[in-house]
Protein backbone atom coordinates (compact mmCIF):
# COMPACT_ATOMS: atom_id res chain seq x y z
CA UNK A 1 0.00 0.00 0.00
CA UNK A 2 1.53 3.49 -0.76
CA UNK A 3 2.34 5.73 1.96
CA UNK A 4 -0.75 8.25 0.67
CA UNK A 5 -3.17 5.97 0.87
CA UNK A 6 -1.82 4.10 4.05
CA UNK A 7 -1.62 7.59 5.93
CA UNK A 8 -5.59 8.13 4.84
CA UNK A 9 -6.43 4.98 5.69
CA UNK A 10 -5.00 5.58 8.97
CA UNK A 11 -7.04 9.10 9.62
CA UNK A 12 -10.11 7.08 8.95
CA UNK A 13 -9.74 4.21 11.63
CA UNK A 14 -8.81 7.11 13.98
CA UNK A 15 -12.33 8.45 13.16
CA UNK A 16 -13.75 5.50 13.63
CA UNK A 17 -11.90 4.56 17.00
CA UNK A 18 -12.59 8.26 18.23
CA UNK A 19 -16.40 8.28 18.03
CA UNK A 20 -16.53 4.16 18.60
CA UNK A 21 -15.08 5.25 22.09
CA UNK A 22 -16.93 8.44 22.62
CA UNK A 23 -20.00 7.01 21.79
CA UNK A 24 -18.84 3.58 24.35
CA UNK A 25 -18.21 6.45 26.85
CA UNK A 26 -21.46 8.27 26.65
CA UNK A 27 -23.63 5.03 26.63
CA UNK A 28 -21.72 3.51 29.58
CA UNK A 29 -22.63 7.20 31.30
CA UNK A 30 -26.49 6.56 30.42
CA UNK A 31 -26.09 3.05 31.14
CA UNK A 32 -28.89 3.56 33.90
CA UNK A 33 -31.26 5.81 31.85
CA UNK A 34 -30.84 3.68 29.02
CA UNK A 35 -32.73 0.34 30.57
CA UNK A 36 -36.02 0.40 29.98
CA UNK A 37 -37.34 -1.02 33.33
CA UNK A 38 -36.10 -1.60 36.73
CA UNK A 39 -35.75 -5.72 37.37
CA UNK A 40 -37.46 -6.89 41.07
CA UNK A 41 -34.14 -7.05 42.73
CA UNK A 42 -33.69 -3.61 42.14
CA UNK A 43 -37.11 -2.62 43.33
CA UNK A 44 -36.29 -4.95 46.08
CA UNK A 45 -33.11 -3.16 47.24
CA UNK A 46 -34.74 0.34 46.93
CA UNK A 47 -32.74 1.49 44.07
CA UNK A 48 -36.23 2.35 41.89
CA UNK A 49 -37.60 5.84 43.47
CA UNK A 50 -40.87 5.61 45.13
CA UNK A 51 -44.02 8.02 44.12
CA UNK A 52 -42.72 8.68 40.43
CA UNK A 53 -43.73 7.32 37.27
CA UNK A 54 -41.43 4.08 36.18
CA UNK A 55 -41.25 0.72 34.21
CA UNK A 56 -41.03 -2.65 36.67
CA UNK A 57 -40.20 -6.18 34.73
CA UNK A 58 -40.06 -9.61 35.43
CA UNK A 59 -41.88 -13.04 35.69
CA UNK A 60 -45.26 -13.22 36.26
CA UNK A 61 -45.02 -15.53 39.43
CA UNK A 62 -46.83 -19.19 38.79
CA UNK A 63 -50.03 -18.55 41.20
CA UNK A 64 -50.19 -15.32 42.18
CA UNK A 65 -52.45 -13.92 39.62
CA UNK A 66 -56.04 -12.97 41.85
CA UNK A 67 -58.79 -11.42 39.89
CA UNK A 68 -61.02 -10.04 41.25
CA UNK A 69 -64.59 -11.36 40.67
CA UNK A 70 -66.57 -8.25 39.81
CA UNK A 71 -64.63 -6.22 37.84
CA UNK A 72 -60.64 -5.72 35.20
CA UNK A 73 -58.91 -5.15 38.81
CA UNK A 74 -56.00 -8.11 39.59
CA UNK A 75 -52.79 -8.71 41.76
CA UNK A 76 -50.27 -10.59 40.73
CA UNK A 77 -46.18 -11.21 41.89
CA UNK A 78 -43.83 -9.91 39.26
CA UNK A 79 -40.14 -12.31 40.26
CA UNK A 80 -36.64 -12.61 39.10
CA UNK A 81 -37.20 -16.24 40.03
CA UNK A 82 -34.40 -15.81 42.02
CA UNK A 83 -35.81 -14.61 45.53
CA UNK A 84 -37.03 -10.99 44.55
CA UNK A 85 -40.85 -10.47 44.20
CA UNK A 86 -42.51 -7.07 43.89
CA UNK A 87 -46.72 -7.38 44.45
CA UNK A 88 -48.75 -5.49 41.93
CA UNK A 89 -52.20 -3.95 41.42
CA UNK A 90 -53.88 -3.43 38.42
CA UNK A 91 -56.90 -2.44 37.03
CA UNK A 92 -57.50 -2.60 33.09
CA UNK A 93 -57.14 -4.96 30.20
CA UNK A 94 -53.95 -7.11 30.31
CA UNK A 95 -52.41 -8.10 26.79
CA UNK A 96 -53.29 -11.69 25.64
CA UNK A 97 -49.68 -12.96 25.87
CA UNK A 98 -50.26 -12.64 30.11
CA UNK A 99 -49.93 -15.30 31.88
CA UNK A 100 -48.44 -16.90 34.82
CA UNK A 101 -44.41 -17.82 33.94
CA UNK A 102 -44.65 -15.20 31.11
CA UNK A 103 -42.13 -11.98 31.34
CA UNK A 104 -44.43 -8.82 31.67
CA UNK A 105 -43.63 -4.77 31.79
CA UNK A 106 -45.81 -2.73 33.73
CA UNK A 107 -45.85 0.90 33.90
CA UNK A 108 -47.05 2.90 37.23
CA UNK A 109 -45.81 4.10 40.41
CA UNK A 110 -44.37 2.03 43.42
CA UNK A 111 -45.90 3.14 46.25
CA UNK A 112 -44.22 3.44 49.90
CA UNK A 113 -45.60 -0.10 51.06
CA UNK A 114 -43.52 -1.58 47.99
CA UNK A 115 -46.70 -2.42 45.84
CA UNK A 116 -46.17 -1.35 42.63
CA UNK A 117 -49.90 0.07 41.05
CA UNK A 118 -49.60 -0.25 37.32
CA UNK A 119 -51.19 1.91 34.73
CA UNK A 120 -50.11 -0.23 31.75
CA UNK A 121 -49.19 -3.54 31.37
CA UNK A 122 -47.38 -5.15 28.46
CA UNK A 123 -46.44 -8.43 27.21
CA UNK A 124 -42.85 -9.57 27.41
CA UNK A 125 -42.46 -12.82 24.84
CA UNK A 126 -39.02 -14.75 24.67
CA UNK A 127 -36.68 -15.99 22.40
CA UNK A 128 -38.32 -19.57 22.11
CA UNK A 129 -40.33 -20.31 19.26
CA UNK A 130 -42.20 -23.67 18.91
CA UNK A 131 -45.51 -25.36 17.72
CA UNK A 132 -48.62 -26.04 20.04
CA UNK A 133 -48.00 -29.63 20.23
CA UNK A 134 -44.64 -28.88 21.33
CA UNK A 135 -45.08 -26.13 23.81
CA UNK A 136 -47.75 -28.25 25.50
CA UNK A 137 -44.94 -31.00 26.23
CA UNK A 138 -42.29 -28.30 27.47
CA UNK A 139 -44.53 -26.06 29.96
CA UNK A 140 -41.80 -24.24 30.43
CA UNK A 141 -39.22 -23.99 28.17
CA UNK A 142 -35.89 -22.93 29.13
CA UNK B 1 -0.83 -10.99 -4.63
CA UNK B 2 -0.35 -8.86 -7.93
CA UNK B 3 -3.48 -10.58 -9.49
CA UNK B 4 -5.63 -9.79 -6.73
CA UNK B 5 -4.56 -6.12 -7.04
CA UNK B 6 -5.04 -6.54 -10.31
CA UNK B 7 -8.75 -7.96 -10.26
CA UNK B 8 -9.00 -5.23 -7.65
CA UNK B 9 -8.15 -2.24 -9.74
CA UNK B 10 -10.70 -3.88 -12.89
CA UNK B 11 -13.14 -4.44 -10.67
CA UNK B 12 -13.03 -0.86 -9.40
CA UNK B 13 -13.10 0.51 -13.37
CA UNK B 14 -17.40 1.43 -13.47
CA UNK B 15 -16.59 -0.05 -17.53
CA UNK B 16 -16.05 -3.94 -15.75
CA UNK B 17 -18.52 -3.60 -13.40
CA UNK B 18 -21.18 -2.55 -15.89
CA UNK B 19 -20.55 -5.63 -17.53
CA UNK B 20 -20.87 -7.97 -14.83
CA UNK B 21 -23.04 -5.97 -13.04
CA UNK B 22 -25.70 -6.33 -16.28
CA UNK B 23 -24.92 -10.06 -16.73
CA UNK B 24 -25.38 -11.15 -12.63
CA UNK B 25 -27.83 -8.81 -11.94
CA UNK B 26 -31.20 -10.29 -13.40
CA UNK B 27 -30.35 -13.30 -12.00
CA UNK B 28 -29.66 -12.60 -8.68
CA UNK B 29 -33.06 -10.30 -8.63
CA UNK B 30 -34.76 -13.42 -10.09
CA UNK B 31 -33.59 -15.65 -7.39
CA UNK B 32 -34.57 -13.19 -4.84
CA UNK B 33 -37.90 -12.90 -5.77
CA UNK B 34 -38.43 -16.82 -6.16
CA UNK B 35 -36.93 -17.26 -2.79
CA UNK B 36 -39.25 -14.50 -1.18
CA UNK B 37 -42.32 -15.96 -2.57
CA UNK B 38 -41.56 -19.54 -1.94
CA UNK B 39 -40.43 -18.77 1.77
CA UNK B 40 -43.43 -15.94 2.89
CA UNK B 41 -45.81 -18.93 1.09
CA UNK B 42 -44.14 -21.16 3.65
CA UNK B 43 -43.77 -19.47 6.47
CA UNK B 44 -47.34 -17.77 6.09
CA UNK B 45 -49.48 -20.92 4.96
CA UNK B 46 -47.36 -23.89 6.06
CA UNK B 47 -45.20 -23.73 9.20
CA UNK B 48 -46.91 -24.65 12.32
CA UNK B 49 -48.06 -21.57 14.54
CA UNK B 50 -46.49 -20.68 17.88
CA UNK B 51 -46.84 -22.24 21.23
CA UNK B 52 -47.66 -18.89 22.81
CA UNK B 53 -47.76 -16.07 20.04
CA UNK B 54 -50.62 -18.43 17.85
CA UNK B 55 -49.81 -16.92 14.13
CA UNK B 56 -48.78 -13.62 15.06
CA UNK B 57 -45.21 -14.60 15.41
CA UNK B 58 -45.48 -15.59 10.80
CA UNK B 59 -44.43 -11.54 10.55
CA UNK B 60 -41.21 -12.74 11.86
CA UNK B 61 -40.47 -13.76 8.17
CA UNK B 62 -40.27 -10.14 7.15
CA UNK B 63 -39.62 -8.62 10.01
CA UNK B 64 -36.29 -10.50 10.81
CA UNK B 65 -34.76 -10.31 6.92
CA UNK B 66 -35.58 -6.73 6.62
CA UNK B 67 -33.98 -6.07 10.10
CA UNK B 68 -30.63 -8.24 9.06
CA UNK B 69 -30.40 -6.39 5.86
CA UNK B 70 -31.07 -2.92 7.30
CA UNK B 71 -27.95 -3.82 9.45
CA UNK B 72 -26.27 -5.66 6.27
CA UNK B 73 -26.84 -2.96 3.72
CA UNK B 74 -25.24 -0.59 6.11
CA UNK B 75 -22.14 -2.73 6.81
CA UNK B 76 -21.59 -2.50 2.90
CA UNK B 77 -22.01 1.38 2.89
CA UNK B 78 -19.52 1.94 5.58
CA UNK B 79 -17.17 -0.81 3.75
CA UNK B 80 -17.48 1.18 0.55
CA UNK B 81 -17.06 4.62 2.19
CA UNK B 82 -13.91 3.36 3.61
CA UNK B 83 -13.07 2.20 0.30
CA UNK B 84 -13.94 5.48 -1.19
CA UNK B 85 -12.03 7.57 1.17
CA UNK B 86 -8.59 5.59 0.80
CA UNK B 87 -8.34 4.09 -2.69
CA UNK B 88 -10.63 6.90 -4.02
CA UNK B 89 -12.36 4.45 -6.28
CA UNK B 90 -15.27 6.26 -7.88
CA UNK B 91 -17.38 3.14 -8.32
CA UNK B 92 -17.68 3.04 -4.36
CA UNK B 93 -19.38 5.92 -3.89
CA UNK B 94 -21.64 4.84 -6.99
CA UNK B 95 -22.66 1.63 -4.85
CA UNK B 96 -23.88 3.77 -1.88
CA UNK B 97 -25.87 6.22 -3.68
CA UNK B 98 -27.26 3.29 -5.79
CA UNK B 99 -27.62 1.27 -1.92
CA UNK B 100 -28.89 3.55 0.73
CA UNK B 101 -32.59 3.80 -0.77
CA UNK B 102 -32.65 0.12 -0.65
CA UNK B 103 -31.23 0.04 3.18
CA UNK B 104 -33.48 2.92 4.17
CA UNK B 105 -36.86 0.52 3.01
CA UNK B 106 -35.35 -2.29 5.29
CA UNK B 107 -34.71 -0.53 8.23
CA UNK B 108 -38.46 1.39 7.64
CA UNK B 109 -40.20 -2.13 6.34
CA UNK B 110 -38.17 -3.64 9.64
CA UNK B 111 -39.98 -0.77 12.05
CA UNK B 112 -43.27 -1.08 10.47
CA UNK B 113 -43.55 -4.50 10.68
CA UNK B 114 -41.77 -5.05 14.62
CA UNK B 115 -44.59 -2.16 15.36
CA UNK B 116 -47.18 -4.56 13.73
CA UNK B 117 -45.94 -7.55 15.70
CA UNK B 118 -46.08 -5.62 18.89
CA UNK B 119 -49.27 -4.35 18.93
CA UNK B 120 -50.85 -8.17 19.76
CA UNK B 121 -47.80 -9.45 21.16
CA UNK B 122 -46.72 -6.80 23.93
CA UNK B 123 -49.78 -4.70 23.49
CA UNK B 124 -48.22 -1.60 22.45
CA UNK B 125 -47.05 -0.09 19.11
CA UNK B 126 -44.03 1.08 20.40
CA UNK B 127 -41.38 1.55 23.22
CA UNK B 128 -38.59 3.54 23.46
CA UNK B 129 -36.30 0.54 24.62
CA UNK B 130 -32.60 0.21 23.18
CA UNK B 131 -33.26 -2.12 20.57
CA UNK B 132 -36.23 -0.20 18.99
CA UNK B 133 -34.67 2.79 19.67
CA UNK B 134 -31.24 2.21 17.58
CA UNK B 135 -32.96 0.70 15.02
CA UNK B 136 -34.86 4.49 14.54
CA UNK B 137 -31.51 5.92 15.00
CA UNK B 138 -30.18 3.59 11.98
CA UNK B 139 -33.21 4.65 9.87
CA UNK B 140 -32.24 8.34 10.69
CA UNK B 141 -28.85 7.64 9.40
CA UNK B 142 -29.98 6.56 6.24
CA UNK B 143 -32.22 9.82 5.96
CA UNK B 144 -28.59 11.75 6.46
CA UNK B 145 -27.08 9.58 4.20
CA UNK B 146 -29.31 10.49 1.49
CA UNK B 147 -30.19 14.11 2.10
CA UNK B 148 -26.76 14.85 2.51
CA UNK B 149 -25.86 13.84 -1.04
CA UNK B 150 -28.35 15.97 -2.03
CA UNK B 151 -27.23 18.78 0.31
CA UNK B 152 -23.69 18.95 -1.51
CA UNK B 153 -23.91 20.10 -4.99
CA UNK B 154 -20.64 19.19 -6.14
CA UNK B 155 -19.93 15.16 -6.70
CA UNK B 156 -16.66 14.50 -5.41
CA UNK B 157 -17.35 16.57 -1.96
CA UNK B 158 -20.76 15.14 -1.25
CA UNK B 159 -19.50 11.81 -1.77
CA UNK B 160 -16.25 12.09 0.42
CA UNK B 161 -18.86 13.77 2.91
CA UNK B 162 -21.82 10.75 2.52
CA UNK B 163 -18.41 8.25 3.17
CA UNK B 164 -17.43 9.86 5.95
CA UNK B 165 -20.72 9.89 7.50
CA UNK B 166 -21.21 5.83 6.16
CA UNK B 167 -18.12 4.78 8.05
CA UNK B 168 -19.32 6.59 11.14
CA UNK B 169 -22.05 5.49 11.12
CA UNK B 170 -21.40 2.03 11.43
CA UNK B 171 -20.88 2.55 15.15
CA UNK B 172 -24.79 2.48 15.36
CA UNK B 173 -24.72 -1.41 14.13
CA UNK B 174 -23.31 -3.49 16.73
CA UNK B 175 -25.70 -0.92 19.09
CA UNK B 176 -28.06 -3.04 17.90
CA UNK B 177 -26.81 -6.15 17.48
CA UNK B 178 -26.01 -6.36 21.24
CA UNK B 179 -28.69 -3.54 22.81
CA UNK B 180 -30.69 -6.64 24.16
CA UNK B 181 -27.92 -7.87 25.73
CA UNK B 182 -26.31 -5.31 27.19
CA UNK B 183 -29.79 -3.57 28.52
CA UNK B 184 -32.74 -4.52 29.94
CA UNK B 185 -35.07 -4.23 26.85
CA UNK B 186 -38.90 -4.93 26.20
CA UNK B 187 -37.48 -6.74 22.50
CA UNK B 188 -36.20 -10.50 23.30
CA UNK B 189 -32.76 -11.17 22.57
CA UNK B 190 -31.35 -13.42 19.48
CA UNK B 191 -32.92 -16.33 18.58
CA UNK B 192 -30.33 -17.63 16.50
CA UNK B 193 -26.91 -17.69 17.99
CA UNK B 194 -23.25 -18.63 16.51
CA UNK B 195 -22.55 -21.05 19.74
CA UNK B 196 -25.78 -21.83 20.65
CA UNK B 197 -28.45 -24.55 18.65
CA UNK B 198 -31.49 -22.26 17.26
CA UNK B 199 -34.72 -21.67 20.05
CA UNK B 200 -37.01 -22.66 17.25
CA UNK B 201 -37.77 -26.09 15.45
CA UNK B 202 -36.78 -26.74 11.85
CA UNK B 203 -39.94 -26.56 10.39
CA UNK B 204 -40.44 -22.83 11.83
CA UNK B 205 -36.67 -22.07 11.04
CA UNK B 206 -36.14 -22.95 7.46
CA UNK B 207 -38.20 -20.62 6.02
CA UNK B 208 -37.07 -17.76 7.87
CA UNK B 209 -33.68 -19.05 6.49
CA UNK B 210 -35.00 -19.24 2.70
CA UNK B 211 -36.55 -15.49 3.45
CA UNK B 212 -33.18 -14.18 4.50
CA UNK B 213 -31.03 -15.96 1.92
CA UNK B 214 -34.02 -14.41 -0.71
CA UNK B 215 -33.73 -10.84 0.63
CA UNK B 216 -29.51 -11.04 0.52
CA UNK B 217 -30.23 -12.23 -3.18
CA UNK B 218 -32.86 -9.37 -4.26
CA UNK B 219 -30.34 -6.80 -2.49
CA UNK B 220 -27.55 -7.77 -4.47
CA UNK B 221 -29.64 -8.00 -7.69
CA UNK B 222 -31.07 -4.45 -7.00
CA UNK B 223 -27.85 -2.85 -6.31
CA UNK B 224 -26.54 -4.26 -10.01
CA UNK B 225 -29.38 -2.42 -11.26
CA UNK B 226 -28.82 0.74 -9.42
CA UNK B 227 -25.46 0.88 -9.56
CA UNK B 228 -25.48 0.24 -13.68
CA UNK B 229 -27.61 3.11 -13.77
CA UNK B 230 -25.78 5.41 -11.68
CA UNK B 231 -23.00 4.47 -14.07
CA UNK B 232 -24.47 5.18 -17.26
CA UNK B 233 -25.44 8.14 -16.27
CA UNK B 234 -22.03 9.88 -14.48
CA UNK B 235 -19.84 8.38 -17.76
CA UNK B 236 -22.21 9.52 -20.14
CA UNK B 237 -19.66 11.51 -21.61
CA UNK B 238 -17.22 8.80 -21.96
CA UNK B 239 -16.61 6.69 -25.31
CA UNK B 240 -17.36 3.74 -24.28
CA UNK B 241 -21.19 4.76 -22.88
CA UNK B 242 -21.81 6.89 -26.01
CA UNK B 243 -20.92 3.54 -27.62
CA UNK B 244 -23.08 1.46 -25.91
CA UNK B 245 -25.78 4.27 -25.90
CA UNK B 246 -25.55 3.98 -30.20
CA UNK B 247 -25.68 0.08 -30.36
CA UNK B 248 -28.71 -0.07 -28.07
CA UNK B 249 -30.53 2.80 -30.49
CA UNK B 250 -29.60 1.51 -33.63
Amino acid sequence: MNPIRRNRLIAVLFLLAGVGVTTALVLTALNENINLFYPPDAIVAGEAPVGARIRAGGMVKEGSVEHADDRLAVRFVISDLAGADVPVVYEGMLPDLFREGQGVLCTGRLGADGVFVAEEVLAKHDENYMPPELGAMHKKPA
Amino acid sequence: MASLKEWWHRLGSPRTFYAIAQRAGPWFTGLGVAAIVVALTWGLAFAPPDYQQGNSFRIMYLHVPTAILAQSVYMMLGAAGLVLLVWRMKLADMVIVAAAPFGMSMTALALVTGAIWGKPTWGAWWVWDARTTSMLVQLFLYFGLIALRQAIPREETAGRACAILAVVGTVNIPIIKYSVDWWLTLHQPSTFTLTAAPSMPPEMYLPLLVSVLGFYALFAGLVFARTSNVILDRERSTAWVRALVREQTS
